[in-house]
């Protein structure tokens, strides 16, 4: 299957690798994914306290369009407002990055990604967790 | 060098330009049809298939009359296992084959369950054989067929078949075998292996697609298979159509290559595989899958945990290679021949085949170590299960989101 020249882009040069502490209030962590489905991504976030992400980082087993999604998720996080952030759709990123059909469940993941992040940076700082919707793969 | 380098001889060979230049005369001024039996044109090519005919007998020590030309190991393995089990009903519905075989041994063997068949499916133990013992245990008075690859395509381990088809012939079953990734590359002798049919194509030794051969043995015992088309009673009534005569010639001249040059590229080429499997296992967590004694010179199929080998593939555009992972949502199953050695799927996911070839290079293999290191090396600072090992957190006991 050929690539499209986003994918090879961010697969080449991915943007945002790397680990911020999870430990840290500030710091949500979603881990996504499992070994054996071949793809698992973990995404990051970093939280000011007027609720604005300002840093993101991601490390992603899987395949280039698993590496390309979530280097792509981390660039769109940069500076939304956690609000924002939960909007990101997985069909966004299909579309960014023009994912075939059979590479669909890879925007999934990074969606679900997002979300699991969020949710443990609320979660750490006393809020409610946010009901995520089941997705489909 | 060019570029990307082919590494995945075992999908498909390039055409020998010596086949290349026996075939091409039977394009053109020699098309008769080798059915024409009243006219030069047909005897012409005639005298080609025959020609060829030797040539592919002698490789697999057979007479010319046992070799049965086809469409290629597809149609071979159909017409041998549907061909056996409607020719030999009577005496039995009962097949063994194992679940490292080719689909088209294994899609074949559940099509005919459909008709009546009970089909056996062996396991394999961890290095990819047959348990000999587990196979004389399945056998049963109705066992009309041991359908047993001699070596596998994905990971090159070679079945004992000498001991397989001895088993088969103490119960009265004959002894098939799909022989694709073995003929050309290995001897094989039909006699002293016990085998009475065996399947293998042209363009795994190269020779041209869509040109293959089934060999049905005619004495001790006489084998018989029902023909699957219609038509004009070619190849003595097994496997009716026009010969296709160019394909037939360059299978011919592919085994007569193999068989004068395969003492010296057997040598050669498992110096160089070898060169770059110990090269490769020396990186951390690096498996090399299946038997290591028993295997094909020219095949190596590796693990690098951690990394996603569809993922791999791709930083490794300079290499064409194929690999155990499929990542597509249609089927995230990796390698059923990988899973059935026991690999854990992480590890199938993680698998790379290098299938090395006759015009495979020292220099090439050089090159494909260094692009797999690196790529190996880039992957794995952006693996989260990398830096989890490297924690020392046991990924096992983690509770992963199935999806």
């Amino acid at each position: 299957m050929a690539y499209s020249e986003k994918v090879i882009d961010h697969y080449n040069n991915p943007r945002n690798v790397g680990t911020l502490n999870k430990d840290s209030k500030f710091v949500g962590t979603g881990l996504v994914g499992a070994p054996e489905c071949g793809d698992v991504m973990r995404l990051q976030i970093e939280v000011s306290e007027d609720n604005v992400i300002t840093d993101a980082k991601f490390k992603t087993f899987g395949c280039g369009s698993a590496i390309a999604s979530s280097s792509l998720a981390t660039e769109w996080l940069k500076g939304k407002t956690i609000d924002e952030a939960l909007s990101i759709d997985n069909m966004d990123i299909v579309e960014e990055l023009a994912l075939p059909p059979v590479k669909i469940h890879c925007s999934v993941l990074a969606e679900d990604a997002i979300k699991s992040a969020i949710n443990d940076y609320r979660v750490k700082n006393g809020l409610e967790a946010i009901v995520l919707e089941k997705s489909h793969h | 060098m060019k570029q990307p380098i082919y590494l995945d001889n075992n999908a498909t060979t390039p055409l020998d330009p010596r086949v290349l230049e026996a075939m091409l005369p039977y394009f053109t001024e020699k098309f008769g049809n080798a059915a024409s039996r009243n006219h030069a044109f047909g005897w012409v090519a005639e005298e080609g298939v025959d020609y060829a005919r030797e040539q592919v007998a002698k490789l697999i020590g057979c007479t010319e009359k046992e070799v049965i030309f086809t469409s290629g190991a597809t149609e071979a393995d159909n017409l041998a296992i549907k061909g056996v089990f409607e020719m030999y009903k009577d005496k039995g519905n009962h097949i063994i084959t194992a679940v490292t075989e080719h689909k088209a041994v294994l899609d074949t063997c559940k099509h005919l369950e459909k008709n009546g068949a009970r089909v056996t499916y062996l396991g394999v133990k961890e290095d990819g054989l047959v348990d000999l013992a587990e196979l004389e245990a399945a056998m049963t008075p109705e066992t009309i067929l041991v359908s047993i690859m001699y070596g596998n395509n994905e990971i090159g381990v070679i079945q004992p078949v000498k001991e397989i088809s001895a088993i088969a012939h103490k119960y009265g079953a004959l002894f098939m075998t799909d022989a694709t990734q073995a003929v050309g590359k290995i001897p094989v002798d039909v006699n002293a292996d016990g085998i009475d049919l065996m399947a293998f194509s042209a363009h795994k030794m190269y020779g041209p697609k869509g040109v293959g051969a089934l060999y049905v043995r005619r004495k001790n015992p006489r084998v018989k298979v029902t023909s699957q088309m219609d038509g004009g009673g070619h190849e003595r009534g097994m496997r009716s159509g026009t010969l296709n005569v160019p394909g037939i010639v360059g299978l011919g001249k592919a085994c007569e290559l193999c068989r004068l040059e395969m003492e010296s590229e057997t040598i050669r080429l498992s110096a160089l595989r070898d060169k770059l499997e110990s090269t490769l296992n020396k990186m951390e967590e690096s498996y090399v899958n299946g038997n290591t004694q028993h295997r094909l010179p020219h095949v190596a199929n590796i693990s690098f945990k951690y990394v996603e080998g569809e993922g791999l593939m791709m930083a490794m555009s300079d290499l064409a290679v194929s690999s155990g992972s499929a990542c597509t949502s249609a089927s995230l199953e990796p390698s059923y021949v990988l899973k059935s050695l026991g690999l854990s799927d992480d590890l199938a996911h993680s698998s790379i085949r290098y299938g090395l070839g006759r015009f495979t290079t020292e220099e090439e293999i050089d090159q494909a170590i260094a692009v797999t290191q690196k790529a190996v090396n880039h992957l794995r600072e952006l693996s989260p299960l990398w830096e989890m090992f490297k924690e020392g957190i046991d990924l096992s006991k983690i509770e992963w989101a199935e999806h």
